[in-house]
Formats: C-alpha cells, sequence, structure tokens
C-alpha cells in the first residue's frame, strides 16, 4: 500500500486508539502508527473536521490538546476499530500458531490464549489461504545446546563455543557475546558477535559442538547489527572465485539451495549456473560428493583438482580392498 | 489521498454508522461533504462508486438495501456490528506473544497485512510493545517473486496460470490452476489447488514458477473445499523416522573434521601408509551419506557396511570421469 492508501485505515483507527488511552504522548501514538508526530497531529487535525451528519459544534469530533498530549473528548459514534480483514487475521493467526512450533518459545500457554481471543474477537475474519509448518528438526544435542544459548541471550552472559565450520572443514574454538536465536528455513541459528572473526556470525546450534556459558557479561559493540537475512542466509563475500557447473536434474536442488547466479537452461533438464566459493576445499567436497551430476566447465583446475581426488579415492579404497 | 477526499470517506464511513435507515446516494450526496462540491449528476456517481470501493477495499461492510418495498432506488448504511471489531483484552504474556508472531513475516505481503491487524488490535485498547527484546525468533521468508501474485488471488479466490518447470523428468509446461492456498514447509513456498488440466488436487513449488502469474477469469470463483488440510499435501508429517544405521571408516590424521566430530574413535590404523583413526559413527540418512562422505575423497574410507562402501565408490568413479 501507498502511504496515501495507508492513510484512511490509520484515520478510522485513531479515534479508538486515543480513546482508550487519554492524556498520550503526541509521539508515543505517532511510534505506535509507525508514523512522524508531524504526521499524525495533521490526521488529528484532518479528523476534527469531521463528524455526524448536522456538522455543528457539538456533532464533530472533538479532540483537545494540552503540550504534548492529546485527548479524544467526543468520537461521533468511532468507538471501535473496524473489524480485521480476512488477510490481516491470517497473516495474525498463522504466525501465531507457526509460534507454537518455535523450539524454545516457552509460554505456548499465553500463544494458545491470545489465539482464541484473536478469532473470537475476528468473528467471521477466520485465517485461509496460508499455512506455514516450520518444520524444525532438532536432535537432543542441538536442543540442549539451543537451550544454553537461549539462556545466555536471556541473561546476557558471553559463550564459549566449540564450532565446525563446514566451508573450511574445521572446528574451531570462539568467545561470542551472544545477540539472538533465530529459526530460519527449518534450523536454529544463534546471532552473535564473534571476538574471534570480530563481526557478528550466524551460527548453526548444530555444528556447535560444545558450549559453555562464562561469567563475563555479554558486549557486542553497540556497532553491531542484526544480520539481515531477507536476501538469504549466504553472504557474498569480496573475496570469492566462481565456477562454471552444468548440473543434472538430479541435482537441481544445488541452484536452489546455494546462491547461483546467470542460471541458463540447457536440454533434457540440465542447468547451467555461476556459483560463487571462497573455499577451493569446501567446492571440492560438494563436488566430489555429486559424482558424476555435476559436470565442471570453468575454471580447469577446478575440474582437475576434482578429477584428481577422485582418482586418489578410487586408488585408496581398491589397494585396501585387494590387501 | 488527498485531504478533501480522506475527509470525505471518513464522514461518509460516519454517516452510514450513526444512520439505521438506508441512505440512497442523493441523500448522501446531500448529507455528507466533499459530495456537493461534484460538477454534474455523472462526477458525483463516479466519486461515489469509487468511495465504495475503496470503503469494500478496506473491509468495511457495506449494506445495500431498501427502507420499504415503495422505494426506488437501493440505499446504504454500515451495519455497527459488523464494522466493529470483537472486544478483546490481552493479558501482557498474551500481547508479547503477538509481539513476537508480528516479526515472523519477512515478506512485504504479509507483514502489511500483519501491521494492520496490529494497528487495529492497539485501537482496541491492546498495549503490544514490539521493541521487547526476544530470545527466539523464528523468521518465514518470501523471496520468491510468485508469492504476491499467488497469495493475492488465493485471498481474491481467481483462477491463475503460469509456467511450471518440473525437474525430473524435465518439462516446462503451462499450467491452469484453482488456487486454495499458500504455504511454506521448512522455508519453502507451495501453492496448492485444483489443477484444471490435471482435474486433481496438485501442489507446485513456488521457485519453480517461471515468469509472470496470469489471472484467468474473474475473482471470487475459487471454492476452497471445506476442511481441507493445506499442509497435509506439502509436508510429509507422518513420514517415519529415519532409521539409524552404524558405520565405520577410517579417517586420516588431522583430516576430516565434520567426520569426526560426529564419530567417536575405536583406533588407530595404518591405511595405505598413512596414520590415521577407525571411527564409528551412526547415520540418519545412508543415500545423503554416501554423497558427504565421498567429497572427503582419499582422507575417508568406508570399512563398513558394503553398501556403504560400494556406494561411495561408486560416485567417486563417476565424478573421476569413469562413468558417463
Amino acid at each position: 500500500m501507498t502511504a496515501a492508501q495507508e492513510r484512511l485505515p490509520r484515520l478510522l483507527a485513531l479515534v479508538p486508539y486515543l480513546l482508550a488511552r487519554p492524556g498520550i504522548l503526541i509521539e508515543e501514538a505517532a511510534a505506535d502508527f509507525g508514523v512522524s508526530a508531524r504526521q499524525l497531529r495533521k490526521d488529528l487535525e484532518l479528523l476534527w473536521m469531521c463528524g455526524l451528519p448536522g456538522y455543528g459544534p457539538g456533532d464533530l469530533i472533538d479532540i483537545s490538546f494540552a503540550e504534548d498530549t492529546v485527548t479524544v473528548a467526543f468520537d461521533a459514534g468511532m468507538s471501535r476499530p473496524l473489524r480485521l480483514t480476512g488477510a490481516e487475521a491470517t497473516a495474525l493467526l498463522v504466525a501465531l500458531r507457526a509460534l507454537l512450533e518455535t523450539p524454545g518459545v516457552a509460554d505456548a500457554d499465553a500463544i494458545r490464549r491470545a489465539v482464541a481471543k484473536i478469532e473470537s474477537a475476528a468473528g467471521q475474519a477466520q485465517p485461509a489461504g496460508v499455512a506455514v509448518g516450520l518444520g524444525v528438526r532438532e536432535g537432543a544435542s542441538t536442543a540442549q545446546v539451543r537451550e544454553t544459548a537461549q539462556s545466555a541471550v536471556r541473561d546476557r552472559r558471553a559463550l564459549r563455543i566449540t564450532y565446525y565450520t563446514a566451508s573450511k572443514d574445521e572446528v574451531t574454538e570462539r568467545t561470542v557475546d551472544p545477540m539472538r536465536v533465530l529459526i530460519v528455513d527449518g534450523r536454529g541459528y544463534l546471532e552473535a558477535w564473534c571476538r574471534r572473526a570480530e563481526d557478528v556470525r550466524l551460527f548453526r546450534l548444530d555444528r556447535i559442538d560444545q558450549v559453555a556459558v562464562l561469567d563475563e557479561p555479554a558486549a557486542p559493540p553497540p556497532y553491531a547489527r542484526p544480520t539481515d537475512i531477507s536476501e538469504g542466509l549466504f553472504q557474498a563475500a569480496p573475496d570469492q572465485r566462481t565456477a562454471r557447473l552444468v548440473l543434472r536434474p538430479a541435482v537441481r536442488w544445488m541452484a536452489e539451495y546455494y546462491p547461483v547466479e546467470d542460471v541458463e537452461e540447457l536440454d533434457d533438464g540440465r542447468l547451467r549456473v555461476r556459483m560463487r566459493y571462497s573455499d577451493t576445499s569446501w567446492i571440492v567436497r560438494l563436488l566430489l560428493g555429486q559424482g558424476g551430476d555435476v559436470l565442471v566447465e570453468e575454471p580447469a583446475e577446478l575440474a582437475d583438482l576434482v578429477r584428481a581426488q577422485a582418482d586418489a579415492a578410487i586408488a585408496r579404497i581398491d589397494k585396501h580392498r585387494s590387501a | 489521498m488527498s485531504v478533501a477526499r480522506a475527509e470525505r470517506l471518513v464522514n461518509l464511513v460516519l454517516c452510514l454508522l450513526s444512520t439505521r435507515q438506508y441512505l440512497s446516494a442523493e441523500r448522501i450526496r446531500g448529507i455528507v461533504p466533499g459530495y456537493a462540491d461534484a460538477p454534474t449528476d455523472d462526477a458525483f456517481f463516479r466519486t461515489f462508486e469509487r468511495d465504495k470501493t475503496e470503503l469494500r477495499e478496506l473491509g468495511i461492510p457495506l449494506e445495500v438495501g431498501r427502507n420499504l418495498v415503495s422505494d426506488t432506488v437501493d440505499g446504504y448504511r454500515i451495519a455497527r456490528r459488523d464494522y466493529e471489531l470483537g472486544e478483546i483484552d490481552l493479558a501482557p504474556d498474551e500481547a508479547a506473544a503477538v509481539a513476537l508472531a508480528v516479526r515472523l513475516w519477512d515478506s512485504p505481503e504479509l507483514v502489511g497485512a500483519a501491521h494492520g491487524a496490529l494497528l487495529k488490535l492497539r485501537a482496541a485498547g491492546v498495549d503490544v510493545d514490539q521493541s521487547a527484546p526476544t530470545v527466539v525468533e523464528s523468521k518465514v521468508r518470501t523471496t520468491e517473486p510468485a508469492f504476491g501474485p499467488l497469495l493475492a488471488a488465493v485471498q481474491a479466490g481467481q483462477v491463475v496460470s503460469f509456467d511450471y518447470r518440473r525437474p525430473s523428468p524435465a518439462e516446462l509446461r503451462e499450467r491452469t490452476l484453482e488456487p486454495w492456498g499458500v504455504v511454506s514447509w521448512r522455508g519453502r513456498w507451495y501453492v496448492v489447488g485444483h489443477d484444471r488440466d490435471r482435474k486433481a488436487p496438485r501442489c507446485f513449488r513456488l521457485s519453480r514458477v517461471v515468469g509472470e502469474v496470469r489471472k484467468v477469469g474473474r475473482p471470487g470463483v475459487v471454492r476452497r473445499p471445506e476442511g481441507v488440510d493445506l499442509m497435509g499435501f506439502v509436508a510429509d508429517t507422518h513420514a517415519e523416522p529415519p532409521r539409524l544405521s552404524s558405520a565405520s571408516m577410517w579417517v586420516a590424521e588431522g583430516r576430516a573434521a565434520g567426520v569426526r566430530r560426529r564419530g567417536k574413535v575405536v583406533e588407530a590404523r595404518e591405511v595405505d601408509g598413512v596414520p590415521g583413526h577407525v571411527i564409528e559413527i551412526d547415520l540418519h540418512y545412508p543415500d545423503a551419506a554416501a554423497g558427504w562422505l565421498a567429497g572427503y575423497g582419499a582422507d575417508v574410507l568406508v570399512l563398513e557396511p558394503e553398501v556403504l562402501a560400494k556406494s561411495v565408490r561408486e560416485r567417486l568413479l563417476s565424478a573421476a570421469g569413469g562413468v558417463r
């Protein structure tokens, strides 16, 4: 919706909102509506000119200002907000139900009560047409890691973690300052300031092998910002190389799972893509594991490397078998 | 929206809320400020039509009817019980749940709708503090361009057609769908509905929709079957839990950290003149494990079970170009 289209719903909600909060600060009301205080004053001036047929002094909406606060003295019959639309009820209730599925959201009871109350107030506007399943797969050890991470976020304590970095195939020890626990695409992550990387990092919970709460407080620097995950969890790094690959239908999932560019459809359902990678050993592991379903077109050195490693591995297997 | 228009619409709502009688367009023209400015009848009716549409789009229940059988034209009113949000009072922990729920969406369409709902709850007197820190947060994203048009079609009850690419067997063809709903499962979005070509319910993954989603026919024609379980079409919620199977492998000294962290060392052993360890590991998905283990090349040598060792070797053979 454009700013203009958002105005009418706001105008209709403002009077009941103010009615429920006599003497509220204009700043506070503006923040709740997500507009500037200046815009809110304009809205109030407009509402002041509206009212019931007759439009005499006693028919108009009456709003009184005192310094920075505002009170509605006469609501002209607009004492309640408009009912929820189907789309609004859906967005809210489906989200609440998804929360029930979120591991570690302790207050399932409060969520259920909120759902029941909103459903009853929404009346006919029942959620429809949208369903969400987070489908979180969490083993017992990951659940323990998550619980420790959550308690550290809550108590603002630093953590010592043993972390497996899949891209480098290495396990490292790090001290981190927890910021939040995130569930994205069915997986849990700890977002924290990593003192080793000196940056905000998302740590996959199932790759945290050990975790200990430290005595020292969590102290992410003030400039540590939450990761914007709307563009995906893979962050483009400046020193990345690219490989040109042809994917057979069996491994088309790679184009949906990893960030790829210049996707080109070939015959027989094959796909040509450019894939970014930072670590050669990582992409070699990935390609070796796909067998012949990926053809490396560029760089030639990468194709050679995959072939050489496959040859070396087969030689070792066959030698061992014959022994 | 001009000031005059916003003012006129607020006055129109107040006027229609306050009347118990149906008011004809002519009466409304005479009463509500703003309409009197219309220079001609035509101009007035055009404006009035547009205003009615706008109110309906906001979800305002405009009733149309006649007070007397002898009335010659329809009139309008808004029934207060249909207009108003029901009474609602949320306890602090319930309001906190709502604040957290609104943060779930990472999608312009759903964020907009959730905020619209939040605005109305606040107007009903509920205090929802969105700045409260949260310990755990779920995020549901919509990165597929087809999401917006498909959600709109679902909500409008409109048939759509789109080009859909199926990977295996490879096929790109146009589908015509009566969409019942959009479903997010484990971070992926699907659309579920009645496939007009197959004459059966089908689900489609949004990331495989190619190009634009086209509207077919008029809104309001799609009928979602009563009580349909949208999620059931997408998620295999009754899938059996994976069977754990044990495997043993040799891992070169100081290599394959990803394998080592998942298993336990049984003994030290030298293979092919290289020092290393025999490691035992529990595998959840043996098929996926073959690809994962093959990735480590000569650093990992599967000892048991035989079927896994063979499957790893086959993968490596085809990676080496031995099989095409």
